[in-house]
């Protein structure tokens, strides 16, 4: 259910991810595993374009696939709502006492609050601008640290080969069996949750499916003529993974990173929902959402909608961007 | 495939093994620990020092965790909660079929809405009805289950009092069936993401079988549409879908934490959430099995069905 994972279609067939109901753990992570470590034949071929026309093909993406355009637009502009929002629509959103003098909780939309404010007198929109820091800066660190090790950990495991590999990917074998919501909520009793405890957690669960891919990726790149004549002509490891495997590698690992933080956000809304996200008076837009369900029983719907609202665009956004990224590696590789 | 199914099984013991152990000694960091959990915060040190000896969590963690182990095998024990005053494996087994119910229904619900829908899109791919599809299953697979559930909630059971507010806290199986009022919007929660990606996942699929030779065969050979779709894509296009079924079955069986908590809905997704946040280590750790035993059953099903029904699939010898 991390919810990640694309194995070896990655490139292929466009291998949706399962729900991350959490608790249903993910499924399509397994498959991937399943994928990986059973069917996939490494096969020589050509070498895709080397890293530096990386940046080039990715720019291309967002000319030719409208969808990708919308979903870096929404992102962007979080990003801008979230970090200059404030500057430009000051509130106050980390004094209780002082949000319950200068306005009441759970006040309706009005020129004053025009998104209304909370159960504890916050306004809205501020709170909007407040939770999402927290949310897209979780599910962004997540899914780079999760992304960075796993690509690190799969590329080693992979050009070792033999009883490294073996050894390497039963340990991932291991930790994908235990189902992730399971893991999180422990972790998350265990340790009380900040922001740093939360990235750290997901990108714990995160690691795991980009490792599994990068590592079958390595297995096909590194019986290929390019990399064997590097090491023919004497070419250190160390040049080989980092030169040569990890650039070529470097489309799966953009594309992975994309829906890693997708399921990131997600996983820390569910973490909220169950009262194990960011703690007050700190907040992220999944406990918003989990503090606004108590209270949109008696009729306060803006304190349910803002945020979730804010979730769906942005997990959408960057499932947009994650397609819209594999389309064009399948067709690059289609094409030749 | 015998051989393979074998190494496939020693394998499954093993991972299984390995995330006891891994389970267990996480469980062992909780702060205050499974004493301070049962006696509360007002016991004794001695009254402390007293349960540790007499349920031997003075021993070393290895030897505990054999103790546990050999329980396990021998007496099928997985210890005692004294939270629910009851054995773990006497609550389990009292929420694990209320589960089976609900996210077993859900899921064959979600294959019945989903297959279809992903033949539909196919066959009017880049059309409204497409895009209208695929537009619903990318909110829906990005919307949290408990905003979904919760606005269900709000709309059928307290505007329209279509459905009950909270699940059936029936002691039966059969009981919860009977209420099929309170059943319907978890039941409904649950499907509606599933759907969402396995009607991606069958689009996708389909999509693939139809560029495949074989179909430009059965096309040139004279097969009408409805034949080439059901008869030649969709056999091919479901085999991913019989895998993800495999793979569903931890989910079915170690239940939805979430789902079940915005409905209190009686299964092993909920006394996992409430093990947790009891710190009920002995029921935490039951859970824990149970879940990672189905994981490790659900990819093991989900490698020999797909062996066994895609020919096309050998594996490898290592």
């Amino acid at each position: 259910m991390p919810n990640g994972d694309h194995g070896d279609e990655f490139r292929g067939s466009a291998v949706p991810r399962l729900p991350l109901e959490p608790g249903i753990g993910d499924l399509s992570s397994m498959i991937s595993a399943v994928e990986e470590s059973d069917y996939s034949i490494p096969e020589g071929g050509e070498a895709t374009t080397s890293g530096g026309g990386a940046l080039r093909q990715v720019a291309r993406v967002f000319v030719e696939n409208k969808l990708a355009v919308v979903g870096l637009a929404v992102i962007v502009f979080m990003v801008l709502f979230c970090w200059l929002g404030p500057v430009f629509y000051s509130t106050n959103q980390t004094n209780a006492q002082q949000a319950l003098v200068s306005s009441t909780a759970n006040t309706a939309p009005s020129a004053q609050h025009i998104l209304g404010t909370d159960n504890a007198g916050y306004d809205m929109i501020g709170r909007l601008m407040f939770g999402g820091k927290n949310s897209l800066i979780v599910g962004l660190a997540a899914a780079a640290l999760g992304t960075l090790f796993g690509a690190l950990y799969g590329a080693i495991s992979g050009f070792f080969g033999g009883w490294v590999d073996a050894l390497m990917m039963r340990i991932v074998d291991v930790l994908l069996s235990i189902p992730p919501l399971f893991l999180l909520i422990v972790a998350a009793v265990i340790w009380h949750p900040s922001v740093l405890v939360l990235i750290l957690i997901i990108a714990f669960l995160s690691w795991l499916i980009p490792a599994r891919l990068i590592r079958g990726e390595t297995l096909t790149l590194r019986v290929r003529e390019y990399v064997q004549s590097v090491k023919v002509m004497g070419g250190s490891r160390r040049r080989i993974v980092l030169r040569h495997i990890v650039p070529n590698a470097i489309g799966t690992i953009v594309v992975n990173a994309t829906f890693q933080v997708a399921d990131a956000i997600l996983f820390l809304a569910a973490l909220g929902f169950l009262g194990l996200g960011v703690q007050p008076p700190q907040t992220d837009w999944g406990s918003m959402l989990s503090n606004g369900v108590n209270y949109a029983i008696s009729g306060y719907w803006w304190e349910i909608y803002p945020a979730g609202i804010a979730i769906v665009l942005v997990v959408v956004a960057f499932n947009f961007i994650g397609d819209a990224l594999r389309d064009s590696l399948e067709v690059r590789l289609q094409q030749r | 495939m015998i051989g393979f199914t074998i190494r496939r099984i020693i394998q499954a013991f093993v991972v299984i093994i390995a995330v006891m152990l891994l389970v267990f000694l996480l469980a062992h960091v909780i702060p205050g620990g499974a004493a301070r959990a049962a006696l509360g915060p007002r016991a004794t040190r001695l009254q402390i020092a007293q349960f540790n000896r007499l349920n031997n969590y003075d021993r070393p963690i290895i030897v505990q965790f054999w103790l546990y182990i050999e329980g396990l095998i021998w007496h099928h024990n997985l210890g005692y909660s004294y939270h629910y005053n009851q054995g773990v494996t006497a609550v389990i087994q009292e929420r694990l079929p209320k589960t089976l119910v609900l996210v077993g229904i859900s899921t064959i619900l979600a294959l019945v809405v989903a297959v279809p829908l992903g033949i539909l899109q196919v066959v009017r791919r880049n059309k409204p009805v497409d895009y209208a599809l695929t537009a619903g299953s990318f909110i829906f697979y990005a919307m949290p289950s408990f905003l979904l559930g919760t606005l269900l909630i709000l709309y059928l059971a307290v505007d329209v009092h279509l459905f009950s507010v909270e699940a059936p806290q029936g002691q039966t199986v059969g009981s919860i069936l009977a209420d099929p009022r309170g059943l319907v919007l978890p039941e409904v929660t649950l499907a509606a993401i599933t759907i969402a990606s396995f009607s991606r996942y069958m689009r996708s699929s389909m999509m693939e079988a139809m560029t495949e030779d074989y179909v430009r065969t059965a096309r040139a050979k004279g097969a009408n549409t409805t034949r080439v779709l059901f008869f030649h894509a969709l056999r091919n296009a479901i085999i991913p879908i019989v895998t993800l079924l495999g793979l569903s079955i931890p989910a079915i069986v170690s239940g939805a934490v979430i789902t079940e908590t915005v409905f209190n809905f009686p299964g092993m997704g909920l006394l996992t959430y409430q093990a947790a946040t009891n710190t009920d280590v002995p029921m935490l750790l039951g859970t824990a099995f149970v879940a990672t035993v189905a994981t490790v059953i659900g990819s093991l099903a989900a490698d020999i069905i797909y062996a066994v029904v895609d020919p096309r699939v050998r594996y490898a010898k290592r």
